[in-house]
């Protein structure tokens, strides 16, 4: 961690000082966003009471929303300007930083704690039963069955949605039909998880008549049609299926992320290679990949965490039946629908404990990466 | 992450989470003796056109004080909110059939519907902002809530003498649930209901076959048995339901447990006494399994019963030809037959036929319960207004609903096959709320859904299925 | 476009297999979507009971004439019809006749039945419909029987008011948290301060929290500043739900741009403020212009946010919720999610159009050179 920028911020003296510095500090990453949602409510409010037509109030309540933001920082930061270069040093991250921290602690983190809080007693939140639902969770046939269901969405769903996104992205990159090719890819996206469900319920029908696959299994083929997501004598491999669903509908976003990073790349270095007679597949290997890696790493580990928390997919395929569950339908069953509020939030505790091998990988990039 | 759309596209007929349900009634039975479940013959029933809950006179009589009230005036101008997880044509019939209120008394009724009912009453109760007023599709779900003192005794709303002029005991059996302090209360009102004994069947072309509807099981396979022999299918089955899949199983279960075992035996298995490794149970499952695993009873065979829609499931009896014949389900399914197909011509019913004649003509039901989450008078009002038969004529004569009230009249259905059901039900020898739906959540809408989808696609064995379901049973 | 303009080549095998690949995925990527385009014209029976592609032109079975079966045939046995001969069921699945290019066929079970005498041609399409997309836009119409016996007809709603609840819930929680997450991205990645490791693990620890845990705390704390049913308390949980991803997406982009730019910019005695405004925010565009994508299509796509903090009363009702609603209490109507997925479908994809142009090479080229 040790840089040249060290050097420029001058160091607390004593005790005191790192006190008004910290509790200024603490002032500011308050206010900020104490402010924002000062400002905004007021203009709410005002809002709420006109009897304007929809459509004034939607402009009105966009302009209020994002000048209101844009004005708060800029305030603050000019506040902090005044203070002289010492203290603009120590509070300017703040202003930067602050407003985000303090809506995270409010909308997840702490939501989080009481989740752990709760986990820790029974279903109806009257005795305290330790790690008892923990136990439960980690011995239970149908969590295990959820886990290893999870691993098989990670390694396969988030493989092959990175891999067809950066094909995908790099293939564009070079076409005349770059547009219309990236905007078809994209087009799952639009569509709503429900809209999704119709129509893959069409293509996995058991009924050759209806569904696309066995029409072309039993139809073409003359094999007996075969319920793609249900069977039991597919299991576990049903959760395929329902991976196909989830590769359809997410690597238009890792494609839009390559293709963003990709146009990062100073056209002239991919020039000057392929004058120097380097091969496409080269310029992939030698100048593209590594160019675009903090992107891949950002991909990577964002899908990893979606395909984690995959919900709704399931939900609405299968419910999370056929042997299809994952940790976030276990914990809606369990939560939601039996009202088991501890083992419910125990099982979400779980699921925030395995993203630890991820988070470990993350901070050390996030250490290596310099600030001067 | 703000991706998650979180609809299962289809909200189900069945249960949800339930304390240990203390709502079936135990008395003893003797069957086939005619028992007090059985509501009060129609002759109770007051005048056509005249409920108690129509006028301010009527209601005032029956010691109906906030309705009479509301009805004199009082409560002009106020606002009760409700929710219930009906959408759609269902919210178009209740908000049609409270505008007569409105219009008498002022009260205006905010009706909110919700596809994810569960999470967000749960999530809104949670956060100390519930409705006045909220349906509840199973009494479980509710008696999570009466447990944490959430909802208002209905006895503070609605005097209990009325009640029990104006319910058969067992509907007020099943809305009695422990409150916070462990004692019983009254969670709701009950306000419509479905009936689940009916087997429907294309008419038209049922009877130009020639066949005859089948009064005894026997006849019924006896039936199913000629179709098969005539080249076709008899039975139109689908258990797929999104996130509910497997709930029609738990319906056949019901009927055929009411059939085969005696109503004694069918309240301890709602109250978790009776194993559902138990033979009684075992035994009701493998009558109705002989003919879901029979490929030639069921259209497409075993393997589709799991991958059909269950709204889907009936499609096929009206084609022509008709694809199969018989359709095992509550009175809802009407909504979703074909457009432009008629009642009473294109489409009947039969009764679930008998198994055990010993065991009389039960009926099994399920329904809405209307929980009160605030004592305000004008919320008062509107519950005693859901406690009288005006509060669901409406309804009624638009279809899609049952009255389980005995001042309603049978003359008030516009459906001419809801009406038979409703005079069925009248007649029955006993009437039993859908098990799964007072059963706690755990089993009800969880083990018991996902063992019966298990069983039935051939993932597991039927021991296994039942222990499975049977170590799923909360242990408090 | 403002492509690069290449050397003019002639078509190469390169160019060739580049096209060539990327038109087999985009078909396979679009099948599902055409299935769905093509059901949403379809009637709901028709879904139900034959697939989509049967609007391409293909062969079928067609009926020629029609007759009943002669009288006294053997039904269990086997049967002799206009030349053909065959037990039971294999005249349900027809029997070629004599002549090869018609097959007799058994309509009906053994009571009831008539036979076919058919024949192979080529049929296009079956009858397709606007009704899906008029049910979802102009709302479904319901005949109410009246307990006096009249039928009142209801009109339900349409999509407009909809459609612009869910503008309003949308544009403000795709731009603020974009705004947030931008300014805290560029704190992470170019300043210094204690606890900077600490918050930067907490941002992608956040990253896997399901927002279901947050829905009760939230709407506790909305309760009691009275903010529940506000278009203001859904901005503000979009944000929150949506900032860890935005500012770790932003983060990894604005931390890779280039050191010297920055450096070169603080030797000109540029402030930290109008480096953030002047420079990293119009390089980060494409980063900015991706998110802001992506939120937006979340957003715009969310049932359980919206239901929770502004609920479903028809004057606040978001598009997905009108959509959802349509399909009835039971699932009776799903058909119309066909449609209802396309109308959904316009504005998210006019945002990714909109925003394309952002997608440029060479914004950072230039400025490296200066």
């Amino acid at each position: 961690m040790e840089s040249s920028a060290k050097a420029r911020l001058s160091q607390p003296v004593g005790p005191l000082d790192w006190l008004t510095t910290n509790f200024l500090r603490l002032l500011l990453a308050l206010f900020v966003p104490v402010a924002t949602f000062g400002i905004l409510y007021a203009g709410f409010i005002f809002l709420r009471d006109s009897q304007a037509p929809k459509i004034i109030i939607a402009i009105v309540a966009i302009i209020l929303g994002v000048g209101g933001v844009a004005l708060l920082y800029t305030v603050a930061n000019w506040f902090v300007e005044q203070l002289g270069d010492r203290w603009r040093d120590r509070l300017l991250p703040f202003i930067f930083v602050g407003p985000a921290i303090a809506i995270l602690i409010w909308y997840l983190a702490l939501p989080t704690l009481r989740t752990f809080w709760i986990s820790l007693f029974d279903s109806d939140a009257s005795d305290l039963v330790g790690l008892a639902n923990y136990l439960a969770v980690f011995t239970d046939r149908t969590m295990f069955i959820a886990f290893r269901n999870n691993l098989i969405w990670i390694i396969v769903g988030a493989t092959f949605c990175v891999v067809f996104g950066l094909l995908i992205a790099v293939l564009a990159d070079r076409s005349r039909f770059e547009t219309f090719a990236k905007s078809l890819i994209f087009l799952p996206m639009a569509i709503s998880m429900v809209g999704a469900g119709v129509i893959w319920n069409m293509i996995f029908n058991v009924s050759p008549n209806v569904g696309m696959i066995n029409a072309v299994w039993a139809g073409l083929l003359g094999q007996d049609p075969v319920a793609w997501t249900a069977a039991a004598s597919l299991q576990p491999w049903n959760n395929l299926f329902l991976i196909v669903i989830v590769i359809w509908l997410q690597t238009g976003y890792a494609m839009v992320l390559f293709s963003a990073a990709l146009k990062g790349i100073p056209g002239e270095i991919l020039e000057a290679a392929r004058v120097d007679g380097a091969t496409e597949i080269q310029v992939f290997f030698r100048i593209m990949l590594p160019s675009i890696m903090g992107t891949i790493i950002a991909v990577a580990t964002t899908i990893i965490i979606f395909t984690l928390k995959i919900f709704d997919v399931v939900w609405v395929m299968t419910g999370g039946q056929f042997s299809t569950q994952v940790i976030a339908t276990q914990f809606y069953r369990e939560y939601f629908t039996a009202q088991n509020s501890g083992y419910g939030s125990a099982i979400a505790i779980v699921l925030l404990l395995t993203v630890i091998p991820v988070m470990v990988y993350n901070l050390k990039q996030f250490s290596e990466r310099e600030v001067f | 992450m703000a991706l998650i759309v979180l609809f299962a596209v289809i909200l189900t007929a069945c249960a949800t989470p339930t304390p240990a349900p203390t709502t079936a009634p135990a008395q003893p039975t003797k069957p086939p003796a005619v028992e007090p479940t059985k509501a009060p013959a129609p002759t109770t029933a007051p005048a056509v056109g005249v409920s108690t809950g129509e006028s301010e006179a009527t209601a005032r009589a029956k010691g109906l004080t906030f309705l009479a009230d509301a009805y004199a005036g009082k409560y002009k101008g106020t606002k009760v909110t409700m929710t219930g997880p009906f959408t759609d044509e269902d919210a178009v019939k209740f908000n049609n059939s409270m505008k007569d209120f409105t219009a008498k008394t002022g009260i205006t009724i905010q009706y909110e519907g919700s596809k994810e009912f569960e999470a967000s009453i749960s999530a809104r109760i949670a956060a100390g902002d519930p409705p006045n007023i909220v349906d509840f599709p199973q009494p479980g779900l509710l008696g999570t809530f009466a447990k944490q003192g959430k909802v208002v005794d209905a006895t503070k709303l609605v005097p209990a003498t009325w009640m029990k002029e104006n319910y058969a005991q067992s509907w007020l059996d099943m809305a009695t649930m422990p409150g916070a302090d462990g004692k019983s209360m009254i969670g709701g009102i009950w306000q419509r209901f479905n009936g689940k004994s009916q087997v429907w069947y294309p008419k038209k072309t049922f009877d130009k076959a020639g066949y005859k509807v089948p009064n005894t099981w026997d006849e019924l396979v006896a039936l199913s048995d000629q179709i098969v022999k005539d080249g076709d299918t008899p039975w139109c089955i689908g258990i797929q339901s999104g996130a509910a899949t497997g709930w029609p199983a738990t319906d056949w279960t019901e009927d055929v447990m009411l059939r085969t075992t005696s109503l004694e035996n069918y309240d301890k298995w709602v109250r978790g006494e009776l194993k559902f490794a138990s033979p009684e149970v075992k035994s009701a499952i493998e009558t109705f399994a002989k003919i879901w695993n029979n490929d030639k009873y069921v259209y497409g065979g075993r393997a589709k019963i799991v991958t059909t829609f269950f709204g889907d499931a009936p499609a096929p009896m009206f084609q022509t030809p008709p694809k199969c014949w018989l359709h095992r389900q509550g009175n809802f399914i009407t909504s979703f037959f074909p457009k432009g197909v008629k009642a009473g011509e294109d489409y009947d019913f039969f009764y679930f036929p008998p198994i055990d004649a010993k065991y009389g003509k039960p009926y099994l039901v399920a329904g809405d319960i209307m929980a009160a989450f605030s004592d305000k008078p004008e919320v008062a009002a509107v519950m005693q207004y859901f406690a009288t038969g005006a509060g669901v004529k409406g309804w009624l004569a638009a279809g899609g609903a049952l009255s389980p009230h005995n001042d309603s009249s049978l003359d008030w259905y516009g459906d001419p096959v809801e009406k038979k059901i409703a005079q069925i039900v009248r007649a029955a020898t006993a009437v039993r709320f859908d098990a799964s739906d007072l059963m706690p959540g755990a089993v009800g809408s969880g083990s018991e859904w996902k063992g019966f989808t298990d069983y039935f696609s051939g993932a597991a064995n039927l021991d296994t299925v039942l222990a499975e379901i049977d170590k799923s049973w909360p242990k408090k | 476009m403002a492509r690069q303009s290449q050397p003019r080549r002639r078509l190469r095998a390169s160019d060739l297999t580049v096209n060539g690949i990327l038109l087999l995925l985009v078909l396979a990527w679009t099948i599902p979507t055409i299935g769905l385009f093509v059901s949403s014209f379809r009637t709901r029976t028709d879904i139900q009971t034959s697939g989509w592609w049967t609007f391409l032109p293909h062969q079928e079975w067609v009926k020629v004439e029609e007759f009943d079966p002669p009288a006294g045939l053997d039904r269990d046995g086997v049967m002799e019809i206009r030349g053909a001969q065959g037990t039971f069921e294999q005249f349900r699945n027809g029997i070629a006749s004599s002549d090869g290019n018609t097959r007799v066929t058994w309509i009906g079970n053994k009571r009831l039945g008539t036979v076919q005498v058919q024949q192979q041609k080529w049929i296009v399409g079956y009858d397709l419909t606007l009704d899906n997309y008029g049910q979802v836009l102009a709302g479904k119409t319901f005949d109410i029987r009246q307990p006096d016996g009249s039928i009142v007809t209801e009109q339900g709603d349409d999509f407009t008011g909809a459609f612009l609840n869910s503008l309003i819930v949308t544009v403000p929680s795709t731009v603020i948290p974009i705004l947030i997450a931008a300014f805290a991205a560029y704190g992470f990645a170019w300043m210094r301060f204690p606890g900077r490791k600490l918050f930067f693990t907490m941002v992608v620890a956040l990253l896997v929290v399901p927002l279901q845990i947050a829905l009760v705390p939230i709407l506790s704390d909305y309760v009691s500043l009275n903010l529940n049913g506000t278009f203001l308390g859904v901005w503000l949980a979009h944000t929150g739900f949506g900032l860890s991803l935005a500012t770790y997406l932003l983060y990894n982009y604005i931390s890779s741009l280039p050191r010297d730019i920055l450096e070169s910019a603080f030797i000109d005695g540029a402030s930290q403020f109008t480096i953030f405004t002047r420079l990293i925010l119009p390089l980060s565009v494409p980063a900015l212009a991706s998110f802001a994508i992506f939120q937006f299509l979340w957003v715009w796509n969310d049932y359980l946010v919206a239901l929770i903090f502004i609920g479903a009363k028809p004057d606040v009702q978001v598009l997905t919720m009108r959509i959802a609603e349509m399909v009835g209490s039971r699932g009776n109507d799903w058909h119309l999610l066909t449609a209802g997925g396309f109308v959904s479908m316009i504005l998210p994809l006019a945002v990714f159009f909109s925003l394309q142009r952002f997608f440029v090479r060479g914004l950072l080229a230039g400025s490296v050179k200066g």
